[in-house]
Formats: structure tokens, sequence, C-alpha cells
């Protein structure tokens, strides 16, 4: 073809090889094509087939174009030419739906399919190129065609070409232009306006007179440029188109292609109208048409249901057939199932494991990548100086002057002025500080002053609390009274019939049926009892032991000594603020393991020797785990008992030892059948233990009780006997209170408590555990420890006495020593013999209806006698904090408060706290702020009170003062004395002078009664 | 009991009764609190001085005279 290599100026270059090479041949720049660059997204769009090639399309870029193929257009109309690949995605024939329907309209018009195709083809090419289109916008057309005339004129002089005539510039391949001359016009009978007009300007002209005209006019002929176009032509008649506007450049122009002939021929009015609107319709640019619904059309085949048949699947195989059947009587039978193992039987059972087919590999087509931004990483990393610490010092040495510069300063004038200036100053100051104490404090003279100069309103007990319990408290006296030395708010004490002493003998039958009991309370719970201690009979007194608050010894009724280990309870007294009410925790007997364990052992561990169902609200009952052997103990009522202190030991002949294991471990009691009995509770070597008795022990003994004292069992028997015989006669005294001089201070056992009240102090192992047989190496003898007691009587007597047992000498056997000193104050039996706290010699005694104040050394008698009062004075105990203070309970329920700084001849206050007898009064510091005082009286309440910080604490040198106050009585006594002697001599000189009656004794007699009347005065 | 000391102004000692590192002590830190003392009547009032200054504590007390070029430190103990 001559256009090939052409390259065409402008227009689409598929537009002009679409038309231009009309039919026949594939298109001769196909390979060109190849290159996918090359190719707008429409160009497919484009494409018609070149007729007579085959379709080439892989067959899932065929399916997409199917799926997506709008109605009426088959895959033969249009089909991607090249490869398969080359179909760009965004293309697809919908793009341009209108266009395509219009151009099926218009093939539908009768003509025959390749007709049709042509004609789409030309249409979208048209609609293609919509502003270029010249069939539209005939005004550009115009200017366009000018320019193009021009320079096809040009292009014919350069390559005397016929083909070059054709309007293939502008997109009209098949027009060519000619002229007519009129000898032309006349042969083919188209003469301007004759033949032709404007409005009828088209003339159809045989092929075959073409020819002739060529032959026959040869070179002349105005044919003769297109002759090669006529030649050529495929129909038998041309169409000569008059072109009245010079359209094309020349007056005639012929169109040398069927299908372009066609088009203006038979439809030119309508397809062009049509297509006007359609396109002025897409553009929407002026012309405001409204848009008509296209009206739905029957549907005609054109062969795109066959590619839908060639795609769908159909099953071309016969189906295999397998037909069932089994005999009609099997059919509802009963069926047994039998277990088998699969594996004794060949095949009788498959396995389909997967695997893979190697017959099916399936190309991988697509594959879907992604690609994600991300900002660039980039590690980095500083680091910062390290200084390091270092040690640094600087030393300076101060600066001193020079003996010489000394020297020289030190007679100078300047110093000789400054000294005489600055020395009246000075001297001023010191004086001010010797006339006045510097030091003295304001603040604390101030608060002193006020104390002792406060109302009596002030001075008060504020009841703080009081316990008592109707199932063993009822009707019933209240014997003694102690705290717990260790834990805050426990309190102790014992219980005994309110009879008197002869009573309870005609009694003791009776007696027995009532439990003897020793009751703890705590302040956490005023209502129930936290433990409760039996007792094999009434208790008289008991005391905790320094050494162990968990050990108790008491004294009883009948004249034995009883020891109780309650280390097992000790946590529960302690926790006793967190129990509540409804908690059990009877443990009647406990298990028999060691202290140590106990110790740590609660009461989860506890019952399991859990003897008798109580009930919920029962305190723990307490077994007593020792007593003292009937025939070794006191006859009678154990009246007082105390622990020896712990810091030295006795042995048979009251000789005092240093204690190894300070503790204690040795009690002295005294009774009223004139023996004061020293115990030890350790393991004796008693030859007199019988087997029998050891077996009956062991039988008794219930399982549970703490094997603490398991040795003493029974068997246990005084270590000394100390008979208080009076002197002259064979009458014995009975005491009642015994005070050792020897004495634990209050407030040491305090500062003791204080740290044994940590928590460590569970920890801490039972010192009584260890308790072992005393060694048989000597111990040191203490020659330093006093031996001498105070003792009480019930006659009202003070006896002072040592306990040193002696040798007799006319019987070899072992005495004790005759009391030194006894001196008869009370009126009724001594009910208080009490150390104070603060002064190793003093002793408060208190019986009958008075008090008296001993002082150890003074062997005259009391520093101070109290006169008689209308009460009598049934108990008495030191303040622990005020060395002058004292309370003294009385049997109408109430308690003086004797202050002997303030007041020395009457109680300073005094205050009611029951109807009925005071019976023990016991003081007890629980913090320095804090100190309360149990009262008990005979109906078996138990009062505590609180001490007003007035009676509690003592000013800075009250114990100075008090000291002072008892030597002034000394002195005032030894005087008194001497004046009493002096006096008295001077009566039995005028006595003896006058008459001779009266004896010395009764001068005796006398002078005691006196001083009881000066105490008074005082 | 008193003690005697005397000093020069910048806080040298001349003549102590006590012994020497208590006498440095002292001297450096009373020295340095009388000039603040001075310092501050003379703020208070520029024609006042300060003539006398008694530091009284729990355990002693510490009289201090100062002059223009002498101070003079007197401790006394409370109980004698």
């Amino acid at each position: 073809m001559a256009a090939r290599g052409r390259a065409p100026r402008y227009g689409h270059p598929s537009a002009a090889r679409t038309a231009g090479t009309g039919t026949g041949a594939p298109c001769p720049r196909s390979q060109e094509r190849g290159a996918a660059a090359y190719y707008g997204p429409h160009d497919a769009l484009l494409l018609a087939r070149p007729r007579g090639s085959k379709p080439l399309r892989a067959r899932h870029a065929g399916m997409r174009s199917f799926s997506a193929r709008p109605r009426g257009i088959t895959n033969s109309d249009f089909r991607p030419r090249g490869r398969s690949a080359d179909w760009p995605p965004g293309a697809s024939i919908l793009a341009r739906p209108v266009a395509v329907t219009t151009a099926e309209r218009q093939g539908r018009g009768g003509a025959g399919p390749r007709r049709e195709s042509e004609n789409m083809s030309e249409n979208l090419r048209s609609s293609k190129t919509t502003s270029k289109s010249p069939k539209t916008s005939a005004k550009k057309q115009k200017g366009d065609k000018a320019k193009q005339s021009s320079k096809g004129k040009r292009k014919q002089l350069d390559k005397k070409d016929e083909v070059d005539l054709s309007m293939e510039r502008i997109g009209h391949p098949e027009i060519f232009p000619l002229v007519f001359t009129t000898k032309t016009q006349e042969i083919f009978n188209c003469r301007v306006d004759e033949d032709v007009t404007e409005e009828n300007c088209f003339k159809l002209i045989k092929k075959e007179d073409i020819i002739q005209d060529l032959k026959t006019r040869a070179a002349i002929s105005d044919f003769y440029p297109v002759k090669r176009v006529v030649l050529e032509y495929p129909g038998e008649e041309l169409l000569v188109v008059f072109d009245a506007n010079f359209q094309y450049g020349q007056n005639f122009y012929l169109v040398a292609s069927e299908e372009a002939k066609e088009n203006f021929l038979k439809p030119p009015d309508t397809a062009e109208e049509k297509e006007e609107k359609s396109e002025e319709e897409k553009e929407g640019t002026l012309d405001v048409h409204a848009y008509k619904r296209s009206v739905r059309k029957p549907w005609v085949s054109l062969g795109s249901e066959k590619e839908v048949e060639e795609e769908s699947v159909k099953g071309y195989v016969t189906k295999i057939k397998y037909m069932f059947s089994r005999a009609r009587r099997k059919f509802g039978a009963p069926i047994r199932f039998t277990d088998r193992n699969a594996s004794h039987v060949k095949d009788s059972y498959v396995e389909c494991t997967s695997y893979q087919d190697t017959t099916f590999s399936i190309k991988l087509l697509e594959r879907d990548v992604g690609v994600q931004m991300v900002p660039k990483v980039k590690e980095a990393s500083t680091q910062t100086k390290w200084t390091y610490p270092k040690n640094a010092a600087t030393q300076y040495s101060p600066r001193q002057l020079s003996n010489e510069e000394m020297e020289e300063s030190l007679s100078s004038e300047k110093l000789k002025e400054f000294l005489t200036s600055v020395h009246l100053r000075m001297e001023i100051a010191l004086q001010q500080n010797e006339i006045m104490n510097a030091f003295f404090d304001d603040w604390k003279a101030l608060a002193e002053d006020e104390t002792s100069s406060g109302d009596k309103s002030d001075v008060y007990l504020k009841a703080y609390q009081s316990f008592t319990d109707p199932q063993y408290l009822k009707d019933r006296s209240i014997s003694c009274v102690r705290w717990h030395p260790t834990i805050y708010g426990i309190i102790a004490e014992s219980a005994t019939q309110q009879h008197s002493d002869e009573e309870r003998i005609n009694l003791s039958d009776k007696l027995l049926l009532q439990d003897s009991v020793i009751i703890f309370w705590s302040f956490s719970d005023p209502i129930h009892p936290q433990l409760i201690l039996q007792c094999p009979h009434d208790i008289y007194c008991f005391q905790f032991s320094p050494s162990d608050p968990n050990i108790i010894a008491g004294g009883c009724f009948n004249g034995q000594v009883v020891l109780w280990d309650i280390s097992k309870h000790e946590e529960r007294l302690q926790n006793a603020k967190s129990i509540t009410v409804g908690v059990k925790k009877s443990v009647v007997n406990m298990d028999s393991a060691s202290v140590l364990n106990l110790l740590e052992s609660n009461d989860t561990s506890e019952p399991s020797y859990m003897e008798d169902d109580e009930s919920v609200t029962e305190p723990p009952l307490v077994r007593y785990c020792a007593t003292s052997s009937t025939e070794g103990s006191h006859k009678t009522v154990i009246t007082d008992i105390h622990w020896l202190p712990d810091h030295f030991e006795v042995n048979r002949t009251g000789t005092t030892f240093e204690n190894r294991a300070e503790i204690c471990i040795q009690l002295v009691t005294c009774s009223p059948d004139c023996l004061i009995l020293f115990w030890d509770i350790r393991v004796t070597k008693l030859p007199g233990k019988l087997s029998f008795e050891k077996e009956k022990n062991i039988f008794d003994m219930p399982p549970g009780v703490p094997d603490t004292f398991k040795h003493l069992a029974l068997s246990w028997k005084p270590l000394i006997k100390i008979n208080l015989c009076k002197s002259d006669t064979e009458m014995e005294y009975s005491p009642i209170k015994i005070c050792l001089l020897e004495q634990h201070h209050h407030y040491k056992i305090l500062d003791k408590a204080q740290s044994l009240n940590k928590p460590q102090a569970l920890a801490r192992e039972n010192p009584y555990a260890k308790m072992s047989v005393p060694s048989n190496k000597p111990l040191k003898v203490l020659e330093s420890i006093s031996n001498n007691f105070f003792v009480g009587t019930k006659d009202g007597e003070i006896i002072y006495s040592d306990w040193k047992i002696k040798i007799d000498s006319d019987s070899g056997k072992p005495v004790s020593k005759k009391p030194s000193h006894k001196y008869i104050i009370h009126d009724e039996a001594v009910n208080t013999v009490q150390i104070s706290p603060f002064f190793k010699d003093i002793v408060l005694s208190v019986g009958g209806w008075n008090f008296a104040i001993w002082k150890e050394g003074v062997t005259d008698g009391p520093i101070l006698e109290s006169s008689c009062t209308a009460q009598r004075y049934t108990t008495g105990h030191w303040s622990l904090t005020r060395p002058g203070v004292f309370f003294i309970g009385r049997d109408d329920g109430n308690i003086d408060i004797w202050d002997l700084l303030k007041k020395p001849h009457e109680p300073s206050h005094f205050q009611n706290i029951s109807k009925s007898m005071i019976t023990c009064i016991s003081p007890w510091i629980a913090s320095p702020k804090q100190q309360f005082l149990a009262v008990s009286d005979d109906s078996g309440v138990l009062h505590v009170l609180e001490i007003c910080p007035i009676l509690s604490q003592s000013s800075s040198n009250e114990q100075a003062n008090v000291l002072d106050y008892f030597e002034r009585e000394v002195k005032y006594l030894k005087n008194y004395e001497k004046y009493q002697e002096f006096q008295a001599k001077e009566r039995t000189e005028k006595e003896l002078e006058t008459q001779m009656e009266k004896t010395s004794a009764a001068t005796k007699q006398k002078t005691k009664r006196d001083g009881g009347a000066r105490k008074c005065r005082l | 009991m008193t003690e005697l000391e005397n000093y020069l102004f910048s806080g040298i000692p001349i003549r102590t009764t006590l012994d020497n590192s208590t006498t440095v002590q002292y001297a450096g830190l009373l020295c340095q609190l009388t000039m603040k003392a001075r310092s501050t009547v003379r703020d208070i009032d520029p024609q006042n001085d300060l003539t006398f200054l008694r530091i009284r504590s729990k355990k002693h007390e510490i009289m201090v005279a100062p002059d223009k070029e002498y101070l003079l430190i007197v401790i006394q103990n409370p109980c004698e």
C-alpha cells in the first residue's frame, strides 16, 4: 500500500488506518503496535478487526471482555489485537456505550454485517475524535481543510503521488477532491447547477464509464489523478459529490469507498442528525437537550450467545451408576454389634491421607503484592558523661598565735582596755546568774505548782471498767487481784467464800462443791473471762512469776501451793482484743508438747485433747499443773505467797546463794499455822517419794497438762520451815502477811515487762523449760542479801525476823531464829505488809483500824502510825509512781488516798468504790500517762479505776522529799524516845521517891500508847 | 564553774582555759555569731552597738562580751 510508511501528521493514526486502508489485508502496521506504550487506553476500543484475521485472545482476557460487554456487541466485533496482555485493564467497551448502540442501530437498517462493522468503526471514530470530527463541527473543519488542502497540494507536488490527493490528512482518506471540467461534467451528466446542485450534490457514475473516459481521454481525463483508486474500487458505481462550497478544495470529490458511499447516499440526513444529537448530548457543552431514556429494544443476536455456549461447562461423560440392594428379610432384623480389632482383619480400614497431586500444577498468573511505605528507621545512641564520685577532704589548721605574739597581745594596751571595759559587763552577768538560777525551768515549776495546789475535785479515781461473773463470782469474795505483768489490760483475780475462817472449816464439805477458780479478765471484753484457772481449793493469794508471767503460784485454802502454766494461752491473752465474743477457744487440757511448741501453736492446732463440749462463750479452763503434797504443806489457809527475787536462792539452812539461772525458782508462803515455808520449784531429791505415789500421780494427771512441773506433783515439799514461836511463851505467831525486805521493785519489773511485751517476746523460750536440777557446784554465798522479813500476824502484831536456820545447840536440830522484834500496833489481823517500791527499807502495814509505816533498822517502832478510824482498814497498797502516796481500802467500800507530803495526818482524798468491803487493791502502770487501780470487793466485783494524773505523776523531787520526811520522822521518833525515856526516868525517880508500885513493863506499855497519841497529834 | 577565754576578734584564741579543739570550735563559731548579732543590732539602729550576748542552752550559758578588737567568751556550766 502506498500509504505505508507515511507518518500521518495529525488525527488519530488508528482512524486513518482503519478507514484509509479500507478492507482486506490486516493492518500493515500491526507490528509496530506491539509496543504497549504506543497505545492509548482507548485504542483497543477503536480497533476494528481486520477481515479475515483470526481473533487472538487469551482465554481469561476474553472472559473479562465478555462479562463487561454490553448487549449487542460481540467479541467478534471488537477484539483486541496483539497479545492478550495488551488489552488494557481500563479499556472497556462500556466506555462508549451510546456510540456503539447508535452504530448498531444504524447498521440495523438492512445492511450486512460487514457494512455494519464499517459503519460502526467510522461512527466510533468520529465520536472518538469529538472535537476534531469534521461532521460535527463544520467550522473548524473548514479551517483545517484549508490548511490541509494547501499542504496536500504541496505534498502532491513533492511526491507526485495520486494518493496524496486523498483527504487522508484530515481524516477522510476515502475522499478525493477532483476538478471536473465542463467537458467532464457534460460527459458524466453532472453539470453544475443543472445536474447537480448544492442540495442534490450526489452523482453516481459507473465505474466502467470512468474507465472508458480514462481510456478515451487518457491524461486529460479529470479522473486521471485518481485512476488507480477508480480501478481498485470494488463497487460498480462511484459516487461523485458536487462540492459547491469547495469543502475539500475542488468543485467535486470522489468517494472512494463503498461504506462512505453508502453513508452519503442512504442515511446521510438521519445518521448525521442523530449522531450530532448524541454528540451534543455527550458533550453537553452548549445545547441543553433533555436526556432521553433509551427505549428497550428486542435483542438481536450477533453471535454472542454462541460464545456463551462455548464458555459454559457441560457434562459430557456419562455418569457411573451404582446400585445397592439387600435382601428383604434383612430389613428390620435385630442388629448386634461386636468389638473387632481393625488390624486383625485385612483391609478392614482404609486410610485416606492427603498428598500432592502432581497432575495438577496450576501456574500462578496473578499475584497480590503489597508494598507499604515505612519511614526510615535509624538507631542512635548517646551516652552521658559519668562523673565518678570522689572522696575529697580538706583540712585546716586553726590559726594560732605564737607564744611571742600571744605575749605581745596579752601585754598590749588594747587588751587591757578591752578587759577593763568588758570586765564590768561580764561580772554583772555572772552575778545575775549567781543570784538567780539561770537554769531554773519555769515551765516545769509552773506545772508542778498547779498540780500541788490543784483542787480537791481534780483528784479522783475514774471508774474505768468493772468485771464480775455470775457463775464463778456470785456471792463470793475476791481474795486477791493481780495484774498480768506483761500483757496490757489483763487482770487476774481469785475468789473465796465470804465466810469467816471458822465457818469455812465447818462448811468444808459444801465448799468443795463450788468451783474454785482464778479468773483472767481483759479490758477488751468486760463480760467474758479470758481464762479460768482451776484450783483444788479456794485460792487466797497468788503471784505471777516475775521471770515468766505464764507461771502462776497460788496458795490454797487447805494449805497447798499450786502452780499453773498458762503459756499456751499467752497468745490468747495477748490477742484478747481481736478475739470476738463468739469465738470459742476452749481448751481444757492441752497436749503435752514442749513449752516451746506450745508458744507457737495457736488455736488451730489445739483441740486434740478436747474433753468436754463447753459452750461457745466458755473461756478455756486451765488445770493446775502442780500442787504441793498435803503432808508438807501448811495446815491451814495460805494467806500470802511471794516469789523470791531471781538474783538469789536459799538452801535448807536459809543461806542465800547466787541464782545462776536468774529466774525465780523459789517461793515463800505464810499461813496462820505459824509456819513460813520456802519452796523450790525445781526437782528436789526427796528420799521419801514412794513409787506408788508416783504411779498415782501419773494416773491422776489428765492428759494435756503442761509438764513443766510434773516433777513436783504431790510430792512437792517445802525447802525451809520457819516456825514463828513467841520468844517468851510457847505460843506461836500466826502470820498472815509476809514481806521480804529483799524484794523485787515494782518499777524494775515494769521495765522488764515492757521489754517483754515486744513481739519478740513470743519467740522467747520459757525460762522454766530450761529449769534444771541444781548443780552440785558450790554456789557463791551472797552475804549482801538481807534475810530479814516483816510478818503481819492474825493478832495484829508486826514481827521482824530473818529466815536463817540455826542449829540448836541442845538438840542438834535446825531451829529457826527467834523473831528479833515484835510490835503490837494493829488491833486486828494485819492484812497488808508491803515494802515501798521506792525505798528498800520502808514497809507499810495495814490492819484493824490503822496503818503503820516501818523502817528497817528503826527498832523503836513504826516511824508513822495512823490514828484509828471509824472504819476498818481492809487492805492497802503503795502507789507505784509516787513515793509518798498509798491507797487503803476500807470495809465500807471507800478508798483512802494518803499523800504523806500533803497531809500526813489524814487521807488527802477518799472515794467510794463499792457498797461492800474492799478486799484487795492492786495498781498497775499501763503507760507513763495511764495508771489503773484494780479494786476488788467482797461481793465478787472487780473495779478497775483510772488513777488521775495528779495521783500518778510524781513531782521531780518527791522521792527526796519523802525520804527526807521519813528521816525526819525517824529523828523525831528517836528524840521522842529519848524524851520519853527521860520523862520516864524522871517519873520513875519521882515514883520511886513516892512509891514503888509501877513495873517497868507497864511503863513500856504506856510509852507505846503515848506514841500512838503522838501520831494522832500529827 | 566558769571558764574564761579571750579571743582576738578574727577568731584566733589568745588565752583559754579549755582544751585546744573546743577552744577553736567555740572561737570560730561564736566569733561569727557575734559578728552577725552585732550587724543585726547595727542594722536596726546604726548608732547602736552590741555590748553583750548571752546564749542560754540546755547545758550551759554562754556569755559573750564583744569589743572593737577582742571578744571575751565565758561558758558557765549550770550545776556546780
